[in-house]
């Protein structure tokens, strides 16, 4: 199954709208241009006839934070999705266009989604623990994936830098659904951490937690930030102008009436601190000031 | 075709009342008696079975009964044979039935695709689960016992009963797995599993409790089949325990035996051995529910 | 471990994963027992029932009113007798079954408390999970007996009628939950918008609810049609073994899943003709309630689609 959605891939029809960039405009800090783990070209994504996102162009930095903000119903979890080939699960789903990662194409033949989503984990929106003991949730990826390792290191180094080991060290045997959300949701990072991956894709982490437990995941992430590059998808204005070295902005096009001529479209990619403070386009601005319906 | 109408329907009742509405309560109040009594009668008819078996059956109830082989006399007759035959069925049959259905279940619930084939099987379980048992039998006598060489031992026996309890079992490992949550098999994936990893390290232990509920009542259902066993050639009154490695060897099973006293002449055999071995049979159907349930509950708690 | 490692694949995988294929093939050919299982009973049923019709004219077979299949007179063969059997035995237990059923259904979807429903439920399926050679006895040595305490001895020790009646019980369950299942399923705004418009709960129940269900209900009576018809244990301890054409329930009869179980007592060898003769009669049966299957899954289907 998962094999033939890479060949219902097509390749990219010439793109005749060119999404918004803006990413020439300043460098923040580093000198050195950051190295592109993902290029994506003219992405799009349709749920049967549905266009849920179309023609999207973004360059995703090695070790920087990107967060996806917009409306709901935009598209941002459906392209989150791609960058790990989570899509593929869903048998509605098709993705045109290109996106390589380190040059390569994610999506050509051959590549195989199992090993794409080692390199690239996941967090969801819900903390979504496996019936099992803390520690079978931490070790599961590593056994899975044939890592010649030390699980009982493994399990703690993961704990440790998902900030969670103090709070667990002496029940790891216990079920992971004694924890509390918040501990829940720092247990699947713990878990993304195990298999060691290049990305960390994150799709709204925060969005059943309390604000301390938001601002403990903040602060992990930024920790984490200095190892690996994190695609992160959230809500919360705050959360993307704190966490964030850029921001895409994407809304919703409104071809008709009917759900099936709305699609998601990226608006706006900058650095964060100018799609906050100095946008290039009205709609974003409405919307990251709080002026969007 | 029928409901096309709901609206008007409810409006039709509506009209309904305006013409019947003196005697409304005392109707109504009928009316929910006679639900009541059409509900509550199986339920008296279960009691009364119940009663007429014990009343019949338990002062012929004895260590005897359980532990000798039959007899010419009524009350020295005894179901050893039919016990140890259950018991070996049982074993070969869960042997069997368990991992098939399984497997199945695993199959069409994670991997097949929404495909003409897949269609196919699922209509041909719906359908199988409907096919009267007596067939499974003339099934196993043609296939299994002339086809196969067999002959009409216990493995024609325990593969018959197999085919026979397999659609309960799948039915009820499907179901037990589409209660998984969908997030624990994108959190699987996620993190590099294949499919085949996450479905039987993360989807099976989690749905393990009703696969094995079911399981067990696919098995009780097993244990009180007749007509198959005796269409494959049970032997009645066979004087000699079967042991479960003993595939070969003809067999008896508890039905079986109490068949062959129902059919006895005298009224001994019928009136109270019948009855007595009844009961062994329903504690042992008791006994394998009490199980499932407990299964399911320790499970429960502990994950 | 991020650095593009010079022209080698990040992506592809290392080797391919033969022993998850293997895995998922084994998978798919348990899933596929169930088609073999299906085409085992139609091939054996065809080929052990066609030398029976070599033998003996089909319209023989069909239109006979003699079934005597231990004699060799070819012109006995004809299993009218059994068909009558199977259908009187049926009838009783269906009218038993459906009204019970079908009230039962009414009660527990649209007038039972929780808690009642949570007893009565459970309740029902110990009764169809008693084993039918139970119910068999049951209906020879309690039923039997209560029907000539009251109807005299016109009624016969085997009988079609107490055969029939406890089989109807039995069938309770069946009818009920199926029943049940697509009478929850109609929208509960339905039965608000009835019960606003002013009607009491029977109205709602019998007028608006029971319609809106129909297809359903006629899925639970179709499929207790086929149980019945296939039943065996029960007719083959109590109903007798006597093929005869009657519509006396209170007489002696066989069925067709009867004359099963007797013809293979005797360990018929197979060759001959009693030997093929129940793979016709076996044919015949399975006709019947894959048919009433069939059509039942139809009509759960339909209903499915509406709601
Ligand atoms: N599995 C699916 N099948 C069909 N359509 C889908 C599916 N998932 C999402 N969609 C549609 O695609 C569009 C984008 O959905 P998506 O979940 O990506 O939005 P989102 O930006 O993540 O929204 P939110 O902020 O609410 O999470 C929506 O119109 C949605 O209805
Ligand atoms: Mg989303």
């Amino acid at each position: 199954m998962e094999q033939t959605a890479a060949a219902r891939m097509r390749p990219a029809t010439a793109s005749q709208q060119t999404g918004p960039r803006a990413e020439t405009s300043q460098p923040r800090s580093s000198a050195a241009p950051a190295q592109v783990v993902f290029d994506v070209k003219d992405l799009s994504v349709s749920y049967g006839s549905h266009v849920a996102l179309g023609g999207v162009d973004m360059q995703i930095h090695k070790g920087e934070i990107t967060a996806l903000i917009g409306p709901s119903g935009c598209g941002k979890s459906t392209y989150l999705r791609c960058f790990n080939r989570m899509n593929d699960l869903i048998p509605s789903a098709r993705v045109q266009g290109s996106m390589t990662y380190h040059g390569e194409d994610l999506y050509a033949r051959g590549v195989d989604p199992v090993v794409v989503r080692q390199r690239i984990g996941m967090v969801f929106q819900k903390p979504n623990p496996f019936p099992k003991s803390i520690y079978d949730n931490i070790a599961f990826g590593p056994k899975v994936n044939g890592m010649k390792v030390d699980l009982d290191e493994v399990v703690e180094t993961s704990l440790r830098r998902a900030a969670l080991w103090d709070e667990v060290r002496s029940k790891l045997s216990a079920s992971a659904y004694g924890l509390s959300g918040g501990q829940q949701q720092r247990l699947c990072i713990a878990r993304a951490i195990a298999v060691n991956p290049d990305v960390i894709l994150m799709d709204e982490p925060c969005s059943s937690l309390d604000p301390i437990a938001t601002a403990r995941i903040e602060d992990l992430m930024r920790e984490l930030q200095e190892s690996y590059t994190i695609v992160i998808v959230t809500h919360n204005m705050q959360q993307a102008a704190r966490v964030s070295d850029r921001t895409a902005f994407f809304t919703t096009e409104v071809g008709g009436e009917t759900d099936d001529l709305r699609s998601g479209r990226l608006v706006e990619y900058d650095y964060t601190e100018n799609i906050f403070k100095n946008p290039g386009d009205s709609r974003t601005e409405d919307y990251v000031t709080g002026r969007f319906g | 075709m029928a409901v096309a109408t709901p609206q008007r329907s409810a409006e039709r009742a509506a009209a309904a009342i305006n013409q019947t509405a003196p005697s409304r309560s005392g109707g109504e109040r009928a009316f929910a008696g006679v639900l009541f009594f059409a509900t509550i009668i199986g339920v008296v008819v279960l009691a009364v079975l119940l009663i007429d078996i014990l009343l019949d059956g338990l002062p012929r109830l004895n260590w005897q009964l359980l532990t000798s082989y039959g007899s010419r006399f009524p009350e020295q007759t005894g179901v050893l044979a039919g016990i140890s035959g259950t018991f070996s069925l049982m074993a070969l049959v869960g042997l069997m039935a368990f991992p098939l259905g399984l497997g199945a279940a695993v199959y069409l619930e994670e991997f097949a695709a929404d495909n003409r084939f897949t269609r196919l099987m699922e209509a041909n379980i719906s359908n199988l689960a409907g096919v009267p048992s007596v067939v499974y039998g003339l099934l196993g006598l043609s296939i299994f016992v002339y086809v196969f060489q067999l002959g009409r031992s216990l493995l024609t026996g325990a593969l018959t009963l197999s085919l026979l309890i397999l659609p309960v079992i799948i039915v009820a490992a499907r179901e037990s797995m589409r209660a998984v949550p969908r997030a624990i098999r994108d959190g699987g994936l996620a993190l590099g599993a294949t499919r085949w990893q996450t479905v039987s390290r993360q989807v099976i232990p989690a749905a393990l409790p009703g696969i094995l509920t079911g399981t067990i009542l696919g098995l009780s259902r097993a244990i009180g089949e007749t007509a198959p066993l005796l269409v494959v050639g049970a032997l009645i009154g066979q004087r000699a325990s079967t042991a479960p490695w003993e595939v070969f060897d003809r067999f008896s099973a508890l039905p079986i035996e109490i068949y062959g006293l129902i059919g006895r002449p005298q009224a001994g055999f019928r009136e109270s051995a019948a009855p007595a071995a009844i009961i062994a049979m329903l504690v042992l159907l008791l006994l394998m529910n009490s199980v499932a349930i407990l299964l399911r509950n320790r499970y429960a708690r502990s994950t | 471990m991020a650095a593009h490692a010079g022209g080698e694949s990040l992506l592809r995988t290392v080797r391919p994963r033969r022993g998850e294929q293997a895995i998922v093939l084994t998978l798919k050919a348990c899933g596929a027992i169930s088609i073999l299982t299906t085409v085992g009973i139609v091939a054996m049923l065809f080929a052990e029932a066609a030398p029976f019709f070599r033998q003996i004219d089909p319209r023989t077979f069909f239109l006979g009113t003699t079934w005597q299949p231990f004699g060799s007179d070819p012109n006995n063969f004809g299993v009218l007798p059994l068909i009558n059997g199977t259908m009187l035995v049926t009838l009783v237990a269906m009218v038993v079954a459906v009204p019970l059923g079908l009230g039962a259904a009414m009660y527990l979807s649209d007038y039972a408390s929780q808690r009642v429903r949570a007893v009565l439920k459970p309740t029902l399926e110990v009764l169809a999970g008693i084993p039918t050679i139970v119910l068999g006895l049951f209906a020879l040595t309690f039923v039997t007996p209560v029907l000539r305490a009251v109807f005299g001895t016109d009624v016969q020790i085997f009988n079609a009628a107490s055969a029939g009646i406890v089989m109807g019980i039995m069938i309770i369950p069946t009818i009920a939950s199926v029943a049940e299942d697509s009478m929850t399923a109609v929208p509960s705004g339905l039965r608000e918008s009835a019960y606003g418009l002013g009607s009491t709960r029977r109205q709602v129940v019998l007028k608006v609810v029971f319609p809106a269900a129909l297809s359903g209900i006629v899925a639970a009576v179709l499929l207790g049609f086929g149980r019945a018809i296939g039943e065996t244990m029960i007719v083959a301890i109590a109903a007798g073994n006597l093929p005869t054409i009657t519509a006396n329930p209170f007489s002696q009869i066989q069925t067709m899943t009867a004359y099963i179980v007797q013809a293979v007592g005797g360990e018929t060898p197979r060759g001959t003709l009693s030997y093929q003769s129940i793979f016709a009669v076996g044919a015949l049966l399975f006709l019947l309630t894959f048919t009433l299957n069939v059509a039942a899954q139809r009509f759960v289907r339909r209903f499915r689609e509406v709601y």
